[in-house]
Order: structure tokens, then sequence, then C-alpha cells
């Protein structure tokens, strides 16, 4: 991570579920509606894959942002992979801010399908949230520092 | 004059000798005495005469259904991978001591199918509090104790030049002064008396203490506490929980935690592994007796318990024919965490 660069821009990594988000965010694409080039998308089968270890060595490995997000609850491809995944996300959350993780900086929500605009402002609006926050320094393992130690 | 832990050593001899003897169960999980002042050691009874050594105390800090499914499986006849395995009724049981908290783990164990109900001889004690030993350490800087006498509600603490009175409840350990259940819920075979309900109008004061602090003040909190951490799993391999042949720490493909003593790396492993006893944590408090550093991972557990009380309304171990809380959902769980799409739309959060 370039930390105090002038041109730093936030790194956001997306788990975005194969059936609704994944193809919102393509809807997004073909229909050209803009959103901020910072996520990078990491296609999974469901929102319920997600897991607090995958979300954690994410932060771990310097991400600034996380974006986690799946189809509406009611809509799963899977029936209720996403009624899990609420529960897990909502516990999870709630512990990072516990632990001092700024608010902000792991996200989650439900995009369809069909709502690509409402993916490329979710995208902004998480962008922004980061962006403000600054780079991330908590939980992210500095290599450097820990050969050093 | 005998005292209640004494008493309730004795019925537990007297029950655990009469079930070897009979043959309703072929292992008892006990308590024997401690190498250490103020420590007891736990133990497996195979035979009636083993039962002399068992023990009560206010030292019994360590889980004891942490051995529950390990003591079942070394107790069924050999049999390959590939054989089938006898019928649960067919096969032999194990009675195994429990307080509160100890039967609600082992109510979370037959919900995870890790122990078989029909093959476990609860065998319930209503728990006083166990004392911490590092509390009464504390009291006593740069001094040796030497043995310690039990009286009903209060210690007596011999040095090699002291001798000192202490009162009982002020050193019994923080979860069980917020604990609200002291008394199994599973019981099988009654020992002593059972004890009541408590009443705690603020089982959770030390959780919300931090959750007044800061976002800054909160990482500060988390970095100190769990930077003397010397990653020895102590808490891991204590707790009745954590049964999985290979756990995420140890995993390496992918690397879910680095390996290193990076303050990253331990809050990480401590982060992930109380998260991992979300919704099944009973708060027996073993995690945080066990560790050779003091630190109070404790406080994340009990901040997940709370969490899932408010949300989910659900309190582990408490149901034995509810499922676990993350194995369930319901359609209208709360989801005030989702971003919604416009940032003007998130003002009702």
């Amino acid at each position: 991570m370039t930390d105090q660069n002038d041109n730093w821009e936030p790194k956001i990594i997306a788990f975005l579920c194969n059936w609704c988000s994944y193809a919102g965010a393509d809807l997004a694409g073909v229909s050209r509606f803009q959103y901020p080039p910072n996520i990078r998308i990491v296609r999974v089968p469901c929102s319920g894959r997600v897991s607090e270890n995958m979300i954690m060595s994410t932060l771990k490995s310097g991400a600034d942002g996380i974006l986690v997000s799946g189809c509406h609850p009611g809509d799963c491809h899977y029936i209720s992979g996403n009624y899990f995944a609420r529960r897990r996300f909502a516990l999870l959350s709630n512990l990072l801010d516990f632990v001092g993780i700024e608010p902000g900086r792991v996200n989650f929500s439900w995009v369809s399908a069909s709502e690509g605009e409402q993916f490329a402002s979710v995208v902004q609006s998480v962008t922004e949230k980061v962006r403000a926050l600054g780079p991330a320094s908590r939980l992210v393992k500095k290599l450097d520092a820990a050969q050093a130690a | 004059m005998t005292t209640v832990n004494e008493k309730i050593g004795e019925e537990i001899r007297v029950q655990a000798r009469k079930m070897l003897a009979e043959g309703a169960v072929v292992a008892v999980i006990g308590y024997g005495v401690g190498s250490l002042p103020m420590t007891a050691r736990p133990m497996v009874a195979r035979r009636p005469e083993d039962c002399d050594k068992l023990i009560w105390s206010s030292f019994c800090v360590l889980n004891l259904a942490n051995y529950l499914p390990e003591v079942l499986k070394s107790v069924e006849p050999p049999h390959g991978p590939r054989d089938p395995k006898p019928p649960e009724d067919s096969l032999p049981r194990v009675a195994v001591l429990a307080t509160g908290c100890w039967s609600r783990n082992i109510v979370v164990q037959i919900q995870e199918h890790q122990v078989a109900r029909t093959r476990v001889v609860v065998m319930g004690v209503g728990s006083r509090g166990m004392v911490s030993r590092r509390k009464v350490e504390s009291l006593f800087p740069g001094k040796e104790i030497l043995r310690v006498e039990e009286g009903d509600h209060d210690l007596v603490i011999h040095g090699a030049d002291f001798t000192e009175t202490i009162n009982r409840w002020s050193v019994v350990r923080d979860n069980c002064q917020t604990c609200t259940h002291p008394d199994p819920v599973l019981v099988d075979v009654r020992i002593g008396d059972p004890v009541s309900e408590r009443k705690n109008p603020k089982p959770f004061k030390q959780v919300e203490e931090i959750e007044r602090l800061s976002v800054d003040d909160r990482w500060a909190w988390f970095t100190t506490e769990f930077s003397t951490c010397i990653r020895c799993y102590a808490c891991r391999n204590a707790c009745p929980l954590c049964y999985c042949p290979t756990c995420f720490v140890d995993d390496d493909k992918p690397q879910w935690v680095g390996k290193s003593l990076d303050t990253v790396d331990t809050g990480l492993f401590h982060l992930l592994r109380a998260y991992h006893c979300a919704g099944r944590c009973t708060d027996c408090g073993t995690c945080e007796t066990v560790c050779p550093m003091g630190i109070n991972m404790r406080m994340l557990t009990k901040k997940l318990n709370k969490d899932v009380l408010n949300l989910y309304g659900l309190e582990a171990g408490m149901q034995p024919d509810a499922p676990l809380p993350l194995t369930t959902y319901t359609l209208d769980d709360p989801q005030k965490f989702i971003v919604t799409e416009a940032p003007s739309a998130k003002e009702g959060e």
C-alpha cells in the first residue's frame, strides 16, 4: 500500500454472488452506468459462501475496503444462502466494530441482477466512505515490519 | 464440619463408584487433586476403586465437556474406518460432571452431533462459582502460596510465613460472577442441591464498558490486550467447542492467519477463534483461565453472546430442541448493517 501518497486510490475487494450482484455489476457495465474503478471483483457462488476467514484475510492482505454483496433476502438462488449469510455478517460487523475497525471498511449490501444503477451507486457510496477513511492500517499485516521484528 | 464442596465430593464418589460397579457407565470424567495449590486435575475414573481419587473444590476451572467426545471415542470397541459403526445404543456410556455452563456445552455438542445423548450420563452439580487462581495470587504479590483451605464462604491461604483468610466471592472468576444459569440444564444424576437462576441485571457490564469507548480507543484496547499472546493455543485446546480435526490456524492452503507473533496475526487469530464460537459459547471462562499471559479473550466471545441474545434472542445450550443461532434464520432478521444504494438513503440507520 502506498501510504501518505497524494495519488492514493482505495483498493476495494468486492465479493459478489454469481446470481445477483455479479449480474448486477454486469448490467451496470452494459448499461454504461459510471462507477469508481476502485473495486476488484471476486465472483463467489453465493453470499453464503463468503466466510469470516475470507473477509479477515482480505483485510490482512491490505485491502482498504471490502464489499460483500448478494441477492436480496428471499431471492437467493440457493433458497436460503443469504439468510444464513445475513446472520453471520451481522455478528461479524458488530465484532469488527467492537475491536475498533473503522465502520465503513467492511460493507455488506444486497443488489439484484436487475439493479445495475443501484450497483453503481452502492460502489459509489462505499468508495466515498473508504476514501474518507484513508488507507487501511488496522489488521493489515506489514511484511517488512514483521520481518524486521 | 463438612463444607458444601466436601459434601458434593463425597456424593460424586458414591455415585461414580455405584455407576461403574453396576456397569451403567464405563468411565466417569471428573476431577482429581492437582499437583499445585489451587488446582484440580481433570481425570477419568474407569474402575470403581479409582473413584476414591475424585474430588470437588472451588478450583475445578477446566471445562470437562472438552474431554467428552474423546473419551466417548476411546471406549468404543475398535473398528476400522470402513467398518460400519455399531449402533449408538449398543456402545458403552460415559458419565461426566457438569455445572451450568458445562452442561450447556454438552447440549451444544449434542446439537452438533459430536456426542450422542444416549451415551452420556450427566452428573449435574449446581455451580457456586469457581475461584480464579490468578486473582488469589494477585492478592499476595511476591509470596508463595503453599496451601489453601476452603470454607463455605472464605478461603484460608497458607504461605511459608503467613496465614490469611479472604472472602471467597471476591476471588471468584469474572464469568462466574456474571453468570445467570449456574444450575445444569441437563441432569441425569443430581449431585448436591440445585441452585437457583441468578438474577443479574448487567451480565454484559464489562462488554458495555468497552463499547462505550471511541473507535480509536477500542482499537487501542484490542491491540494492547492481545499483544502479549504467545500463540500457545491453550485457549483453543481447552475449549469444548473446538473439536475441528484441522483448525483454521493450522491450515496452510490457504493460510488464513499468519503463524507469527506479529500483533496482526495474534489479533486475527483471536478474532476468528472467538467468531467461530459465536452462538455456541456458554461463557465457561476456561479460555481465559488457561491463558498463561492473562489475556481477557473472553471479552470477544462475550460480545458475540450479547449480540446473539439481542439480535436473535438465543443463548447457547439453553434450548436443546432449538437449532443453533447460526444454523437457522428468520425472514426478518435485523439488517441495519446493510449498505443501501445511495448515501442519502441511509439516514435512518
